[in-house]
């Protein structure tokens, strides 16, 4: 009896690993095709700028209350431990760290996956299960230039800016809170941040993450929405599962990336 | 009727022929075991079945969106198949095809879904586009719906607006999936009527998979009979409707039980009803 | 949404995001001030340089005129070799000393110059003959305890 379950449940793993793999070998055939066909996205470039403007724009809302959410709300919690050790003038340069290495693009990337990843999953979905993707191979135009490599595209260049705009705006909050509600010094809160924050190491890498992250984002919605069931609770799940799959990939590349990033930081 | 002999578009007499197609979505179970079928230059042929037949699937096969695993299908001379991916996009240009519900792009308005095909495929400039959408919008009779949405059109209304988009290059062969269904009594005329005319005005071939044999019997010139993947009967209209053939019989009276069964396969009801004593 | 309001929309959100981009560039970080400044090399030998990290500021009179480009140890007298790149506005006598420091208790660690009297001032590529290792806590505490216990013993 034990064995009749425990053989099943090998049967389910290596079933459920053979799927996983196949998978990801038609998701990297995916992802060439979609490069190969990413010309002619530039080529009708009001294509990509539609999409910069649906995955980018509309969420700039979003990502600019946040940023200014998360900047007060760090300077507020900064300025508690700072102060017992008489570093509070150091507040600027704890929230710039902070956000301009990993929850800028951390907490960006996490929002945009679930605003403008889903959305994207959801729509490719939807025009899957109403036959508009057959219609378009029917009519001799391939989708995947016309309707998946433009919101890759248009992803993949939102996530840099929408990520520049949170820490930016993360850090106006922080000022507010530290220089104008607080009452830290406003010199010395620019003065430290500016000789702490170093370019390429801290603002440069940040960039590098936000495109990983925008890349990573972008590549999962536009696969799973091609590749969802063309059912109502097919496109549901893949819209699940780009939230889901994004969210992990964002935090896992963030580990990688860091540890290569800044492990140079005490030499 | 215009002579179809020198029809321009397409070059052979026969426009569509399937030889012995075998495919299953499934490798093992095949939804077609067999399919032969002909289809001449300029004729309205249509393929009935019931639901799950594989009548889509024959579309798809013709349309080149799968291969075969057996078998050959040739449109207009060419076998689809084999042909390379440019190859099938340049033939794919000369086919139209109208799918359920109409598939229409629901992120632009009538005016720029026919125009899509228009302005993807030919160099055309945009007032010689606006004149030919417009044409063809006119043929349909929704002229005046240039500047809807497709979410704002009934379902008649979306269907003849993918009609118009289907002929929107002029093919030389239509395929219709379903046209019908769905449809209330007035638009499955207007639908009917338009799927003639426009085969006989444009000199095209038309196939219309569909399992509406009222509005079949009245239009097309030949019905093929699919069932368990495979032709079960075939004919022009008038031998259809004095067939003896039983499965005929039970679809054009409509009637419950036949060579196709009423009850889905399951154990005897007493049988049943004794298990759960 | 027609084309054009699109098309603003994508400009105006492409226009933020680069000008964020720049704000943090030149005004959160260090872009300008940083690199690339014009600036000449010399070096010195420190017994011990503690804490001395690679772009470690260099200050004279608590002003930064440079940074730490290098750090290495010499083989054969076991000193560690810092370069330092000096702005170029600044010159220093060649019997300037060079002190490893720390701002504050817990802060950071950078070098101080002390520039002394000597007409003659460093060049590119020369070498800081005085310099002044940095203070390790063990050792302190270590002499400490050893002064204690030598007073103790003399008593």
């Amino acid at each position: 009896m034990a064995l009749d379950a425990v053989a099943f449940g090998l049967r389910r793993i290596g079933r459920g690993t053979l799927n996983a793999v196949t998978r990801l070998g038609f998701a990297s055939r995916f992802f060439v095709a979609v490069l190969l066909n990413s010309p002619a996205a530039f080529r009708r470039i009001q294509l990509t700028l539609r999409e910069i403007y649906f995955a980018g724009a509309l969420s700039l809302v979003i990502i600019l209350v946040s940023g200014l959410f998360v900047g007060m709300v760090l300077a507020l919690q900064g300025y508690e431990v700072l102060t017992r050790y008489g570093a509070n003038e150091s507040l600027g340069v704890l929230v710039a760290l902070s956000l301009v290495r990993e929850l800028g693009p951390v907490v960006a990337g996490l929002l945009f996956a679930s605003r403008a990843g889903s959305a994207i999953t959801a729509e490719i979905g939807l025009m899957k299960t109403t036959e508009q993707l057959s219609a378009m191979e029917m009519m001799a135009v391939d989708p995947l230039a016309r309707v998946v490599a433009p919101r890759f595209w248009g992803g993949l260049v939102s996530m840099p800016l929408l990520t520049a705009l949170f820490s930016t705006l993360g850090i106006f909050g922080a000022y507010l809170v530290g220089v104008k509600l607080i009452g830290i010094d406003n010199g010395a809160f620019w003065g430290n941040m500016q000789a702490a924050v170093d370019f390429r190491r801290d603002i440069f890498n940040g960039i590098i993450k936000s495109v990983v992250f925008g890349f990573a984002v972008s590549i999962i919605a536009v696969f799973e929405g091609y590749d969802a069931r063309p059912t109502a609770e097919g496109v549901s799940s893949a819209t699940t599962r780009t939230v889901v799959a994004s969210s992990l990939a964002i935090l896992a590349l963030d580990f990688i990336l860091t540890v290569f990033m800044f492990r140079g930081i005490g030499v | 009727m215009p002579d179809a002999s020198v029809d321009p578009t397409c070059p052979t007499d026969i426009a569509v022929s399937l030889r012995g197609v075998r495919y299953g979505y499934d490798r093992r179970r095949p939804i077609l075991k067999g399919i032969d079928m002909t289809i001449p230059r300029g004729k309205l042929v249509a393929i009935m079945g019931t639901s799950g037949s594989g009548k889509t699937t024959i579309l798809r096969l013709i349309g080149g969106q799968l291969r075969p695993q057996a078998g050959e299908i040739t449109v207009a001379g060419r076998e689809v198949p084999k042909l390379e991916r440019d190859e099938l996009f340049a033939l794919r240009r000369r086919i139209g095809m109208l799918f359920q519900f109409g598939a229409l792009f629901t992120d632009m308005t009538v005016f720029d879904n026919i125009a899509f095909p228009l302005r993807e495929h030919t160099e055309l400039p945009p007032d010689l586009i606006r004149d030919l959408v417009l044409m063809k919008l006119n043929a349909v009779g929704l002229r005046g719906a240039a500047r809807l949405r497709p979410s704002e059109l009934s379902g008649g209304m979306a269907r003849r607006v993918a009609l118009a988009r289907a002929i929107a290059l002029d093919p030389m062969l239509v395929m219709y999936d379903e046209p019908f269904a769905g449809l209330d009594p007035i638009s499955l005329g207007i639908v009917g009527q338009l799927i003639r005319r426009l085969n006989d005005a444009l000199g095209i071939t038309s196939v219309i998979v569909t399992h509406d044999i009222y509005e079949s019997l009245k239009i097309v010139d030949y019905i093929y009979f699919v069932s368990d993947g495979r032709i079960v009967a075939e004919g022009a209209p008038d031998v259809v409707r004095a067939s003896s053939d039983p499965f005929v019989r039970q679809f054009v009276d409509g009637a419950p039980d036949g060579p196709v069964p009423f009850h889905y396969p399951a154990t005897p009801l007493l049988e049943e009803f004794a298990r759960g004593a | 949404m027609n084309r054009s309001t699109i098309d603003l929309w994508v400009g105006i959100f492409v226009a933020i995001g680069i000008a964020a981009i720049i704000f943090l560039s030149l005004r959160v970080g260090n872009l300008l001030t940083a690199t690339n400044a014009p600036g000449y090399h010399v070096e010195a030998a420190f017994d011990n340089i503690g804490g001395l990290k690679l772009r470690a500021p260099v200050k004279a009179a608590g002003v930064v005129v440079g940074r730490v480009d290098r750090i290495q140890l010499d083989p054969k007298s076991y000193q560690a070799v810092v370069s330092m790149r000096i702005d170029q506005g600044y010159q220093f006598s060649r019997d300037t000393i060079a002190s490893i420091l720390t701002s504050g208790l817990l802060g950071e660690v950078y070098i101080g110059l002390d520039s002394g009297g000597d007409p003659q001032v460093l060049a590119d590529g020369g070498r800081i003959a005085k310099t002044q290792s940095a203070v390790v806590l063990e050792k302190l505490i270590g002499q400490f305890m050893f002064d204690k216990a030598s007073a103790g013993n003399a008593k």
